[in-house]
């Protein structure tokens, strides 16, 4: 890697660490920001998705001639209008299959048609004059359903890849990984105590507020513009244009702000389907999903069925540890986090004999995408409860416990690679200091806790650094600002240059404008983009010290810079008067034109993230109902850069933790339909469902950057269900093996063990 | 399709507007006026990201016809700041950094700004109660709860007294 310091972790920063006002603050506080479906193109069309009622059905075929001539219609498309030219297999022509369905519909809301009128009523009721003929088939939308061998089957060309010898029968299984070291029936033979115990979880929506939009025109040249709501507007470009089958060079993707994304917009569902119509109609073309299809036709997460062995000795030492991890990701090889949730599933432990076996299931539902920190909270709920219940028996206290068998530097990972310096220890012992972890309890209320890791990525980012005559600069960078990453850009490159925040401005550029950029995602942006601007800075400040040079007639290497100013380096380079970045910023034009700064690059050396939650939850005895009364999220981020966007996340990551595990889920009734597609049934936390969310940022550098920083958007997410769980365990006496903890499933578990006569297992 | 004007008060400006008989206030606002502050998270009532006043009230506009909105005053977001200077609650919300994307921003504005008019010295269990209606889904409500008690005292204390009032007068 580039680098040319390691963390100073003693370094003073002036900016870094500091909490100033965003830049693109006054705009969202006033109405002025536009998000996807805030722009609008003269002589625009309104485009709308016609989707199939059914869970699993062939589409014989499809007439639109009605549609067609009605009047405002100005555009039908159907499978026809998509040509494959992905070579009919892999990850992109699934994505080819999902955006527009071909042979078969493969779940309730699987796109089907679509239409561009003058009207948004016109455009409804050519949906309706559109006629498909189904041929309705079996469907399977459970986890363990979908895995019997008799389950009705999606794909006849599905063999589970990872099994050797490769299976003759094809499958609703698409994968199956393993994950570990060691030997783990040796390891339980060690054992004094084991539980074994399996789980389910429930799918769960990302929930952003801001439905997917999009605003396309493309004229019959093939040159195109898009503007749409997106995690990455590069990656949209370029699986827009492969399935299209144009050049990603025709394709100008401008990023809107975006209304909240958590994973869902990290691919495509209806950019392709805009375009085609733009391009069929050739006019502009704006297709917003209703708060409906976002449930139905974007991407939830994967719902999981798991199994959890683990076994410790005497004096609690953990001698292994053994899961099973089922994933089902909708209709689609290759979408289910199961690799993601196997990977992570031990990673906070430090194990001599694990593993971790996972399956990437089909099933009839919308094919999944990421929800932050994809995989592992499932997989974080099954393995922390069980290490609670295993505290209890061991009589140990469950933090004492856990920091006993904490993975630490040096420590071997669940999932192969071996840990340099990590904050998961820290984390733990901050807990157990915490004033919360000692409060007393009410009556009706438990307490619980679980640590939780996520891994972590870099990627590509490519940073453009311009400065104006008067010393002020653009940053542009092409990673979209999903929660604040443009103040924090800004303020990296103010540090690095040694200047005030308030001169430095950062802009998403679109993607004709710069390099390519990976999607906003894996907690990367801060870190990788982040890096990327340093980079760029320093790149800058190389030329801004060259024009110095230049002007004292020096050698460049005679010169440095030190905060906002080119100096000689030493009585030796000569004897001249500092120059600012403004002084040589004005100069520019005649000492060689624009000053620029450059950096491009993949990140590598992002840190892993870990971090501890702890939880109190009261419970209504009459209802069920679990109320939290107390949370507090302590987590590591290596070196917070804005520490209140930082805490934004802690606490947004936890309250979407709260929802999955008390009230969010996918219910489907026989017919394969999604019967909650509505905020109403579909319940994520409002803001009386909730306390103050207590953060505690912990500092352990990460030694993969210059200022130590590590991601901090997803690991927020991993602990709560199991803390949650925990909670409610020692509020009611009884465990909780599914989630979500609605009330009349606590309900029903508090009363069945009061039947039994003391505790049990629900 | 047959138009129907409507004539009506926008942030304290007359505004006549036709509109089909289905569209409703946010529709209106979004498509036909070009206030796109106020988004659309649900058209069902259920998100709050749509929020406006109406003659004061508090609404969601996706619930709302354009045409009901005849003869009366409607309030969005968009009339909230005075001039260049921003109203205390947006001011705090900046400060506390009470938004992430931002994409609910504007209805829970509108909405905080309703409670206080209200109740000027909300518990933190009314201020949680007054925002049920308006979800968030980015920041877990902490900041923006803060947010609101900390305009709410500052609109209490003296050298808010004016921007108060100018916020009523607004209205
Ligand atoms: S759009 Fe009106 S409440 Fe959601
Ligand atoms: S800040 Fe994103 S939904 Fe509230």
């Amino acid at each position: 890697m580039p680098l040319d310091n390691a963390p100073e972790s003693k370094r003073k920063f002036n900016v870094v660490g500091t909490r100033p006002l965003r830049p693109d603050g006054i705009d969202k506080v006033t109405g002025r920001a536009r998000f996807g479906a805030d722009a609008s193109a003269p002589g625009q069309l309104v485009g709308r998705i016609l989707r199939s009622p059914h869970a699993h059905a062939i589409i014989k075929k499809i007439d639109t001639s009605k549609a067609e001539k009605l009047a405002g219609v100005k555009a039908v498309i159907t499978r026809d209008d998509f040509p494959d030219h992905t070579g009919g297999s892999g990850g992109l022509y699934d994505t080819l299959c999902n955006v527009m369905a071909r042979e078969k519909a493969f779940y309730e809301g699987h796109a089907v048609a679509a239409v561009a009128a003058t009207s948004a009523s016109i455009a409804r009721a050519a949906l309706k004059l559109i006629k498909v003929d189904y041929e309705v088939l079996p469907h399977v939308t459970d986890v363990d359903e979908a895995m019997k061998p008799n389950a009705p089957l999606l794909h006849k060309d599905m063999f589970t890849d990872g099994v050797d010898p490769k299976p003759k029968k094809p499958s609703n299984v698409a994968r199956r990984f393993e994950f570990g070291h060691g030997d783990v029936e040796e390891g339980f033979k060690k054992a004094d105590i084991i539980v074994e115990r399996s789980f389910k979880t429930e799918a769960a929506h990302q929930g952003y507020i801001e439905p997917h939009a999009a605003l396309a025109s493309m004229g019959p040249d093939g040159s195109a513009e898009l503007w749409c709501c997106t995690q990455g507007h590069y990656m949209v470009r370029d699986v827009c244009s492969q399935l299209l089958g144009i050049d990603i060079a025709r394709l100008r993707v401008t990023q809107s702000e975006i209304g909240g994304g958590f994973g869902g917009k990290t691919t495509v569902f209806i950019e392709p389907v805009a375009l085609a119509l733009a391009r069929k109609a050739n006019r502009p073309v704006k297709v917003v999903m209703t708060r409906e299809e976002v449930f139905k036709a974007s991407g939830p997460t994967a719902s999981t069925s798991i199994d959890i062995k683990i076994g410790v000795t005497k004096d609690g030492m953990i001698t292994a540890a053994d899961g099973t991890f089922r994933y089902q990701g909708g209709p689609f090889q290759g979408c289910s986090p199961a690799e993601f949730g196997g990977m992570s599933a031990f990673a906070q432990f430090h194990l001599d004999n694990v593993r971790a076996v996972a399956y990437d299931v089909v099933a009839n539902r919308p094919k999944t995408i990421s929800y932050r920190a994809p995989g592992a909270p499932m997989a974080n709920f099954a393995v922390e409860s069980v290490i609670e219940e295993l505290a209890h028996k061991l009589g140990m206290a469950p933090i004492d416990f856990r920091i006993k068998n904490a993975a630490r530097e040096g420590t071997k990972s669940s999932y192969g690679p071996t840990y340099g310096p990590i904050g998961l220890g820290a984390t733990l012992e901050a807990a157990k200091n915490h004033p919360h972890f000692k409060a007393p309890l009410g009556p009706n209320q438990g307490r619980g806790m679980a640590a939780g890791f996520w891994f972590n990525f870099g990627g590509q980012s490519c940073v453009t650094l311009n400065i104006p005559i008067d010393g002020s600069i653009t940053v542009s960078v092409g990673s979209p600002d999903i929660g604040g990453s443009r103040a924090s850009m800004c303020m990296m490159v103010a540090e690095e240059l040694g200047i005030g925040y308030d001169q430095v401005r950062a802009i998403i550029a679109d993607t004709s404008s710069l390099g390519y950029n990976d999607v906003t995602d894996g907690s990367r942006t801060t870190f990788a983009t982040g890096m990327a601007c340093i980079l760029a800075a320093r790149d800058a400040m190389k030329k801004l010290c060259a024009r110095a040079a230049a002007t004292w007639g020096i050698p460049e290497d005679a010169v440095t810079w030190e905060k906002g100013y080119a100096k000689p380096a030493g009585a030796n380079a000569g004897n001249f008067a500092p120059l600012s970045l403004k002084e040589i910023a004005a100069a520019s034009p005649g000492t060689g034109g624009p000053i620029a700064g450059h950096h491009e690059y993949s990140a590598d050396g992002a840190g892993v993230s870990f971090a501890t939650h702890i939880c109190d939850v009261e419970i209504d005895p009459e209802t069920g109902r679990s109320q939290i009364v107390r949370y507090t999220v302590i987590q590591d981020a290596g070196k917070a850069v804005h520490p209140s966007y930082v805490e934004g996340q802690f606490q947004g990551g936890a309250v979407q933790g709260i929802g999955w595990a008390l009230n969010e889920e996918y219910i489907y009734g026989k017919d394969g339909r999604l019967q909650n597609a509505g905020f109403l049934d579909y319940r994520i936390p409002v803001c009386s469902d909730l306390p103050m969310i207590d953060t505690q940022i912990l500092e352990i550098p990460n030694p993969g950057h210059p200022y130590g920083v590590r991601g901090v958007g997803e690991t927020s997410i991993v602990p709560p269900l199991a803390a949650i769980a925990n909670a409610v365990a020692d509020a009611t006496g009884v465990r909780f093996t599914q989630i979500p903890l609605s009330p009349p499933r606590v309900l029903k578990g508090i009363e069945e063990a009061k039947k039994a006569g003391g505790k049990k297992a629900a | 399709m047959s138009g129907i004007t409507v004539n009506t008060k926008i942030n304290g400006d007359p505004v006549e507007f036709i509109c089909e008989a289905d569209e409703t206030l946010l529709d209106v606002l979004r498509n036909r006026l070009g206030l796109t502050g106020a988004k659309e998270g649900c058209s069902t009532g259920d998100c709050g990201a749509c929020s406006v006043t109406v003659d004061g009230r508090l609404t969601c506009s996706c619930l709302v016809l354009g045409a009901e909105a005849e003869g009366h005053n409607i309030g969005t977001i968009e009339g909230m700041a005075h001039g260049e200077s921003l109203h205390p609650l947006q001011s705090k919300f900046l400060e506390h950094a009470a938004l992430q994307c931002g994409i609910c921003t504007p209805g829970i504005l509108v909405a905080a700004k309703s409670l206080l008019e209200k109740n000027p010295d909300p518990t933190e269990t009314e201020i949680r109660f007054g925002l049920a209606g308006n979800l968030c889904r980015c920041t877990g409500y902490d900041k923006i709860v803060r947010a609101v008690q900390d305009a709410a005292k500052e609109m209490r204390s003296g050298k808010s007294a004016k921007s108060k009032a100018t916020a009523k007068k607004r209205a």
